[in-house]
């Protein structure tokens, strides 16, 4: 479905991601793990088309993403729920949930989709007509993916959903993203909370210093020893 | 005392709209950008020059009753048209490739833009028309024709309320209302909200960031060039520097409303309009700026954010 194929990234002089390659497929939760600064963010910033890769190439379904802006990537199914939350924060929860659905008129479908995500977090659906900036920070993280499922996507980026909150709603914000996933939406999540993500994820992609150094099932990943020492406290 | 204070809340009122159509057009570029357009003002000079052209091309002057009525709406439809044209163009032509060079660019750069734009003023001056003065002096004050009517709507009283005066006001309100219908209830009015607040996630959610920065420019030429007829309509006179000074009034309305806040815009372009007034007639013309700059300056020592800007911390 998603083929990201040695993509290099740079961010001016700085080179943030060199020759990185992944795959990711079709009903599939595929996790990206690694450390502060790996580039976990610029690689799903050269997929959403918010960063263009200097070399290499993403590919979507067969589609070639290089020449395709931002605002017409997240048009052929693929939506990014970024860093840090990213919430309009003058903007009402319901005002949010609208600009995920910014590209879509069926009014219909609209009105179904915000019910779902109602039901998904039942806490937004109390806090409607709140701005989103006086929102708690596992609130607004609700709101991001709200959001983003909004779009209808087909493949969900996801950055750090679980950065900087309590325990419990972590578990809220995976079980939600592994039901998404058996409804039939492929989810790419990037995390620093490997333990979880691998625990959730079919497969994963270890990042080092901009580049792909492991891979395979989540199994294996938890399993190896280097990735318990590096990554899992152990 | 009591009619001397009504006339000249009249007048405040009207004056204040003008301020308020122009300051909307700083606010919301602003709001997007975090730029201040110096030469939006200039671009509401033009605009009063474009409609001073068509009323001579046309002889207006020589119209009356429908006829007059229809030329001046078509006057100020085109000027609008022209006001917004000329805005989104120096976008294009010379913000648009600044775009991610430091602030300080493209901010010298509308410094700039504003004086080439006087200049154009100043040639356009000379156009051998007779509105123009037959071009003689390029810099002289050309007189706009008086065309709205005078009638004084309170009949014997001594207060005048002319029926120009409620046309301004009326049409002024009726643009203004058509901007908050745009900004709050359409599907572009909520890409400018989401893209003044963030553009980078606005992109993912599928807005065409440079087009939402388009429309704004186009917006608020269109609001400077209706401001413009409105205001050759009502003080019957046009100059080249016009911008430069009602510009400077209008950014200060829309600072002490709250720089980026439409409703702000709004409200500073009447508060500054209504101050000069009373301050002309009971201070005196010549303190006009020490009084009005006083204020702001009080203004923004109580509210550092302007009267509507938001001085709340959002979580991050
Ligand atoms: N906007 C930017 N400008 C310059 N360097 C950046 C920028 N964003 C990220 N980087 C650098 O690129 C590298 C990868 O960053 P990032 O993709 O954010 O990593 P991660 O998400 O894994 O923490 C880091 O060295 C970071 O300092
Ligand atoms: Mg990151």
């Amino acid at each position: 479905m998603l083929v990201v194929d040695s993509v290099s990234a740079h961010y001016g002089a700085i080179a943030a991601l060199h020759d990185v390659s992944l795959q990711v497929d079709a009903g599939e939760i595929v996790t990206l793990i690694g450390a502060n600064g790996a580039g976990k963010t610029t690689t799903l910033a050269c997929i959403s088309g918010l960063h263009k890769p200097r070399t290499g190439r993403v590919t979507f379904e067969g589609k070639d993403l290089g020449p395709v802006p931002a605002h017409d990537i997240v048009r052929l199914g693929i939506a990014h729920c970024p860093e840090g939350r990213r919430v309009f924060p003058r903007l009402t929860v319901a005002e949010n949930l609208d600009l995920g659905a910014y590209i879509r008129s069926d009014k219909d479908g609209i009105a179904a989709d915000f019910q779902r995500v109602y039901d998904l977090f039942p806490v937004l659906g109390q806090r409607k007509t709140q701005l989103a900036g006086t929102l708690s920070g596992g609130e607004q993280q609700m709101l991001a993916v709200g959001r983003a499922l909004m779009a209808r996507p087909r493949l969900l980026l996801l950055d750090e959903p679980s950065l900087g909150l309590a325990p419990l709603i972590v578990e809220t914000i995976f079980k939600v993203v592994v039901a998404l996933n058996q409804q039939g939406t492929t989810v790419l999540l990037v995390e620093q909370n490997a333990r979880m993500a691998l625990k959730h994820a079919h497969r994963g992609y270890v990042l080092e210093t901009g580049s792909v150094t492991m891979q395979g099932s989540g199994a294996q990943l938890l399993a190896d020893p280097r990735v318990q020492a590096a990554y899992l406290g152990e | 005392m009591f009619e001397t204070i009504a006339q000249q809340l009249l007048l405040g009122l009207t004056n204040g709209m003008v301020f308020a159509l122009v300051a909307l057009g700083y606010t919301m570029v602003y709001g997007i950008l975090e730029f201040i357009n110096f030469a939006h003002g200039d671009v509401f000079m033009l605009s009063a020059f474009f409609a001073l052209t068509l009323v001579g091309a046309w002889g207006v002057p020589g119209l009356d009753g429908a006829t007059l009525a229809g030329v001046l709406l078509a006057i100020v439809a085109l000027t609008t048209v022209f006001g917004a044209g000329v805005n989104w163009s120096v976008d294009r032509l010379v913000y648009k490739p600044l775009r991610k060079a430091p602030k300080l660019a493209p901010l010298v750069s509308a410094i700039g833009v504003s004086f080439v734009l006087q200049n154009v003023g100043l040639v356009w001056g000379a156009a051998k028309m007779e509105v123009f003065g037959g071009g003689g002096q390029p810099a002289a004050p050309k007189s706009f024709p008086a065309l709205l009517p005078t009638t004084n709507l309170l009949g014997g009283s001594s207060l005048t309320l002319q029926v120009k005066d409620v046309l301004v006001i009326a049409a002024s309100l009726t643009v203004m209302a058509g901007l908050y219908v745009l900004v709050t209830r359409t599907k572009l009015g909520k890409a400018m909200r989401a893209t003044a607040q963030d553009p980078q996630t606005a992109r993912l959610m599928g807005i065409d960031v440079d087009a939402v920065i388009g429309a704004t420019f186009l917006i608020g030429g269109g609001l400077a060039g209706f401001a413009a007829v409105v205001y050759a309509l009502y003080i019957n006179t046009v100059y080249y520097q016009m911008g430069y000074q009602n510009g400077l009034y209008a950014f200060t309305a829309a600072v002490v409303g709250g720089i980026g806040n439409i409703p702000g815009a709004v409200l500073g372009g009447l508060l500054l309009g209504l101050v000069r007034a009373l301050s002309d007639q009971f201070i005196g013309a010549q303190w006009q700026p020490a009084v009005l700059f006083g204020i702001l300056i009080l203004i923004l020592v109580f509210r550092p954010a302007g009267l509507l800007g938001s001085t709340a911390r959002e979580k991050v």
